[in-house]
């Protein structure tokens, strides 16, 4: 089962790798944090500030499109082309393909989340005047941004398990920028009255969290994150995905794939 | 043995805009192959061939029914172990090379390290790829990808092999390399399922055929017999042309060369043609049955719209 799982993964992570679109994004974000320097020559002194600011977001932002673009393929695909039938066809279940498909994107993502992220260090130390113990703090910032892929990750999953590309798409980004402002979503819960409070405070629970994710403003400017906001943003983002996985396992497991 | 025993297995599809009706596929199949049987699946496109392998291979729930595959309830997906399978015009992951490929399927089918080290590259060589080395899949022929389709169904060994339409869409040369492909698992006493619509293929190959229209089972048997149930003349080679006389009444046409007499008898009528042959003395040379071949078995059975339903 491990090993089945394990295969599929290390498959789907060969066939990112392979592919073109990966290596563009990664020069692209790389172009953007070389570019910050520039925005430092417009607010003098803010170096620093802005280049985190702008690296980690381009780190966050690159990354979710790299998961919502090959997470809604990572299905569809497959059954499109009919080579989900040979992978069916053996002794594989199909609560392992899905699962196999996603810790394959995961790992993708983490790998370019890496790479991203050595980059981004690289302009820091070049750009923003070296790096200090401080810049550690920038690490749990990574960290979260490594947790938000595991949620937009497995949520487009969720969509593409029954929907197509364009819709997993729409769903999934939808999601991701209604995560972002989870924060405002819950204060308007808390002002409405009747059944719009009940329908805003079911959607500020049925969508991720990510607002709790993103502490890029906080370790800029130097203000420290705690490790019981670690332990519980990690214990969320891998529950959340947990039954995001587990709910796309319960559909695809019913579906007649055509 | 039993290798495969369809019980009943149907499938319907929901239409319409509510989804309301249910539009059958497959009507309930019953049909069982014999191990070590080639047993071909025939039908015209459309008729519920690759649905019935679809539904064997769990891509597709039936609506009714269930299968057994060497005594094994056919949703066990360890009963997939001992399946290699085929699908129609297959499409592989392009970005692998052939020995990727395979190495990848055979770990999702528990091959050892050990194991697929020394079967890879031998089923490479065996299905004519020794050759592709590190060349990528989209750079591949169709006839080079169907070689490497049945290279893939049989990575690990399998007791059964299910092909969909394994002929199609190939030049007459690929053709003939699946043929060989197929006829050399036979030998292995590999049981063979395979779907086409290419009757030559069908009746070179196949022990047994079963042929399926509109989701219904038509038909099913050794190739000879079905194609025997076509036929009602024999050719029946005789010397004596004193004896035509005799018989004359029975014989739709004869031909005599010197006292040597062809002549074609209904089949209905050969018992009595003999015995007549032999009160007259006449010397029997031969006696063939003139079979109809498995087209025109194939034909009456699957062309309803043309009136001459079996």
């Amino acid at each position: 089962m491990i090993a089945r799982i394990g295969s599929i993964g290390f498959n789907t992570f060969r066939e990112a790798v392979r592919d073109r679109v990966l290596y563009n994004l990664i020069v692209f974000v790389l172009l953007l944090v070389a570019s910050a320097p520039l925005f430092g020559q417009i607010s003098i002194g803010l170096e620093k500030l802005i280049l985190i600011n702008v690296g980690l977001s381009a780190i966050s932002l690159f990354g979710v499109i790299i998961a919502i673009l090959i997470g809604i393929g990572l299905v569809y695909k497959e059954i499109e082309k009919k080579t989900l039938y040979t992978i069916l066809s053996r002794p594989v279940r199909r609560w392992e393909f899905i699962v196999g498909k996603y810790l394959g994107l995961v790992l993708t993502l983490v790998v370019n989340g890496i790479l991203m992220s050595a980059g981004f260090f690289l302009a820091l130390a070049v750009f923003g005047h070296g790096l200090g113990r401080a810049d550690a703090a920038l690490l749990i910032a990574i960290y979260f941004i490594l947790l938000q892929f595991l949620i937009v990750t497995a949520i487009t999953l969720l969509f593409s398990s029954f929907s197509t590309p364009i819709f997993s798409a729409v769903f999934a980004f939808a999601f991701f920028v209604i995560g972002t402002m989870t924060d405002d979503l819950r204060s308007f819960a808390a002002a409405a009255k009747g059944i719009t409070k009940w329908l805003l405070t079911a959607a500020a629970y049925l969508v991720p969290n990510l607002s709790s994710l993103n502490v890029i403003s906080r370790v800029a400017h130097e203000r420290p994150v705690g490790g019981s906001v670690v332990l519980y943003n990690t214990m969320y983002a891998l529950l959340y995905s947990v039954a995001a996985v587990a709910a796309a396992t319960f559909i695809f497991e019913r579906r007649d794939l055509k | 043995m039993v290798a495969l025993e369809i019980l009943g297995l149907s499938k319907s599809y929901s239409v319409g805009f509510w989804r309301k009706s249910l539009k059958p596929a497959l009507h309930p199949l019953h049909l069982t192959v014999e191990e070590g049987e080639t047993f071909g699946f025939l039908g015209p496109n459309g008729a519920g061939k690759t649905t019935t392998l679809k539904l064997l291979m769990g891509i597709i729930f039936p609506t009714a029914g269930s299968a057994r595959i060497m005594g094994r309830d056919f949703h066990d997906s360890e009963v997939k172990r001992l399946v290699g399978f085929l699908p129609e015009q297959p499409y592989f992951y392009d970005y692998l090379s052939a020995p990727e490929l395979l190495d990848y399927y055979a770990q999702l089918s528990g091959v050892t390290a050990v194991e697929r080290k020394k079967r890879i590259p031998a089923l490479l060589d065996r299905v004519g790829l020794a050759d592709a080395g590190g060349k990528q899949l989209r750079k591949f022929s169709k006839g080079m990808l169907q070689r490497v389709g049945i290279a893939q169904a049989i990575i690990h060994d399998p007791e059964i092999v299910i092909l969909d339409e394994p002929m199609s869409g190939l030049d007459p040369v690929g053709r003939r390399e699946i043929r060989e492909l197929i006829q050399q698992l036979k030998s292995e006493g590999k049981t063979i399922f395979f779907s086409t619509h290419i009757l030559s293929d069908a009746e070179a190959l196949c022990d047994r055929v079963a042929v399926i229209y509109k989701g219904e089972l038509r038909g099913v048997g050794v190739v000879e017999d079905l194609k025997s149930k076509i036929a009602d003349t024999a050719e029946v080679v005789w010397h004596g042309v004193h004896a035509l006389e005799r018989v004359s009444g029975l014989i739709i046409k004869s031909n005599v060369i010197g006292d040597t007499v062809r002549g074609v008898v209904s089949s209905g009528n050969t018992d009595v043609l003999l015995e007549r042959l032999r009160a007259e003395r006449a010397r029997l040379i031969s006696l063939t049955p003139v079979h109809g071949g498995l087209e025109d078995y194939f034909i009456s059975h699957t062309s309803e719209r043309e009136g001459v339903n079996a």
